[in-house]
């Protein structure tokens, strides 16, 4: 249960989540040094490589927000493999270690069809890097629907994004903060509206039009 | 006005509010700046605006330079091109120059700080200066050591290893160092003269007073007449593209007067030009900023055909400036441009001569890569990134081991 949720219709307290990147000096040449750094990695580096594309590309929607993916397709050219790591469906995944397991049974029944490994040229090896999120509580708070929508249109990428992807799947909060917060409202559609969302295939801007879109049009319904 | 509030109709609001959150968290904490020079070089320009932007935002960032005679500069000029991995002699002489300098210093300035923050080789030694449990000290490599010649790391490797932690600019550069390794892209300021807009009169005159005509397509690459820009590749590749297009290339660099590997660079340039009206040299001083913005802004393609990379910033400046770039997938390249998508990605003097004449003449894909370049460089390139990850790393340095880290 999100911090902000424990009493019903309590005011909804925006968050930002901001990322500092850590390399790891792990890198692989081909898919089955990825495979063996994948069984082991912490978390926070799956966290970033399925999830850094989202802020640091977000014009390139839709854009497969997935580093293997990207390397498997452009660098190893295995392009079937490739484009089933851009088809896995993230927001399916409710924790990164199901996300980690899903990542290495795909690889593995590929690999289990091929004996010779493409490697990857000098220089374009996968460098695994890590994700540091910091939570920093923000100015914006809303009290109603109005509010909350007024709020999204001003809040930084770090907010949406922390409240999409981050409390959901870092933090194993199952769903996005927002649905969550609309529902204690007692506002069940529209949380369901906004739940539906895929956010992996909007680019930020996209996503926070999309939320505020859906909050306005409850809104004109209630005539307010 | 402040001066954040400059970068609002660049970034949004929204960025600019969680710089001041985060500076917020970090008021009255004291951060001491070590570099090697106060002007000229991509370190200085840039500390030039995050001291002040800091200030802004409550952090106390002091900045110091470290002084050294022509000797030290000398060694740490061999130690900045073994880094690179070009072949140097390193000598036991060269250590003690080097620690000589390095004590001299740690006896003028002044170290006392929460975070002490230095830049490159030069002054890494100050650590010695580090005291058990004051003050944490982060070293930030601006260089290419993915490939550093193995005595001259060991030696360096030596002060780097007793820092905090340390930041290097792109993922090849990762360094087995046992502490965290921290990755902090350098960016571009969009205020500066170098990357402000510029009026099509400013432009004009730019090139009147360079003589340099602008009845044909201009091919430019911005650089150092420095061997790893790979400036007579260029024209080699020019001539590739100069057979079947009517264009002009200019070569702007500069810095080469003192520099005596440059003045061998130059003539060397001049050679390959040969005396073509087509190829323009220009040896422009460090301070020619609005003449550089003119030349990219003026320009149909830009290339940065360098061999190695620190990261090759231009290349943001180019894509800031909305133009099709073709860049040597090198160093910090690749992070700035998607093959096809933001830029061009070439490995040799062919394929660089033939995505110039590809650009040439298909200047709508060449306004489309440009385009993205431009937010690409936007989202990750600007000075207010750079900021907010130089904010979370010094947050960083007091939970070293959280890897999510609630700030209130």
């Amino acid at each position: 249960m999100a911090e902000h949720l424990n009493h019903p219709a309590q005011p909804f307290h925006f968050m930002s989540g901001l990322d500092l990147t850590l390399l790891t000096n792990r890198r692989a040449c081909d898919l089955a040094e990825l495979l063996e750094h994948l069984r082991v990695v912490p978390g926070s580096v799956i966290y970033y490589h399925t999830h850094h594309f989202l802020v640091q590309h977000q014009y390139l929607s839709p854009e497969p927000p997935n580093d293997f993916a990207y390397w498997v397709t452009n660098v190893l050219q295995e392009d079937r493999l490739g484009e089933q790591l851009a088809a896995i469906d993230l927001i399916q995944f409710r924790t990164i270690r199901a996300l980690r397991e899903h990542l290495i049974a795909v690889i593995e029944t590929y690999l289990d069809e091929r004996r010779q490994l493409r490697v990857a040229p000098d220089g374009e090896e996968f460098h695994f890097r890590e994700s540091v999120s910091f939570i920093v509580p923000t100015n914006h708070v809303a009290r109603d629907l109005t509010e909350f929508a007024d709020c999204v249109e001003r809040i930084g990428f770090g907010s949406l994004s922390f409240h999409f992807f981050s409390a959901r799947l870092r933090l194993e909060r199952g769903e996005d903060d927002f649905s969550e917060w609309c529902r204690s409202l007692g506002e069940h559609a529209l949380a369901k509206a906004i739940a539906r969302l895929d956010p992996y295939t909007y680019t930020m801007d996209g996503l926070r039009k999309e939320v505020v879109r859906l909050v306005r049009r409850r809104l004109r319904e209630m005539g307010t | 006005m402040s001066l954040l509030d400059g970068f609002e109709e660049f970034v949004g609001r929204g960025t600019l509010d969680e710089l001041r959150l985060l500076g917020g968290h970090l008021k009255g904490r004291r951060v001491v700046t070590v570099n090697s020079t106060a002007v000229g070089g991509g370190v200085a320009e840039i500390l030039n605006r995050l001291v002040p932007l800091s200030h802004e935002l409550g952090v106390d960032m002091r900045w110091d330079v470290i002084k050294g005679g022509e000797d030290f500069f000398a060694v740490t000029k061999r130690i900045h091109n073994a880094l690179h991995g070009k072949a140097e002699t390193f000598t036991a002489h060269d250590r003690a120059v080097f620690r000589e300098t390095t004590q001299r210093n740690l006896g003028q300035m002044d170290l006392d700080a929460d975070i002490i923050f230095i830049h490159d080789p030069q002054p890494a030694g100050l650590v010695e200066a580090r005291a058990a449990g004051r003050g944490r000290w982060v070293w930030r490599c601006h260089i290419d050591v993915s490939a550093p010649q193995a005595d001259v790391w060991e030696f360096l490797a030596g002060y780097v290893s007793r820092y905090d932690a340390s930041v290097f600019s792109a993922p090849q550069f990762s360094q087995d160092l046992d502490r965290p390794e921290v990755m902090i892209a350098p960016s571009i300021d969009p205020l500066s003269d170098k990357n402000r807009e510029l009026t099509e009169s400013e432009i004009d005159a730019v090139f009147e007073r360079l003589k340099i005509p602008r009845d044909k397509p201009i091919v430019t690459q911005v650089s150092r007449f420095d061997r790893l820009k790979d400036p007579v590749g260029v024209i080699a590749a020019f001539r590739l593209a100069q057979k079947y297009n009517e264009c002009r290339l200019v070569l702007a660099g500069g810095g080469a007067a003192d520099d005596p590997e440059g003045s061998e660079v130059l003539r060397a340039v001049h050679e390959a030009a040969n005396g073509d009206p087509d190829i323009h040299v220009l040896e422009l001083p460090p301070t020619a900023n609005v003449e550089i913005n003119a030349l990219q802004r003026g320009s149909s393609v830009i290339l940065q055909k360098s061999l190695k990379e620190g990261f090759g910033l231009t290349v943001s400046e180019a894509l800031w400036k909305a133009k099709p770039v073709i860049a040597g997938a090198v160093g910090g390249i690749p992070l700035q441009v998607t093959h096809k998508y933001s830029g061009i990605l070439t490995h040799t003097i062919e394929g660089t001569g033939f995505w110039i004449k590809q650009l040439l003449n298909a200047p709508e894909f060449g306004r489309r890569l440009g385009e993205n370049g431009r937010e690409h460089v936007r989202t990750n390139f600007l000075l207010t990134r750079h900021l907010r990850d130089y904010l979370l790393l010094f947050l960083f340095l007091e939970h070293r081991d959280e890897r999510v880290i609630r700030v209130s």
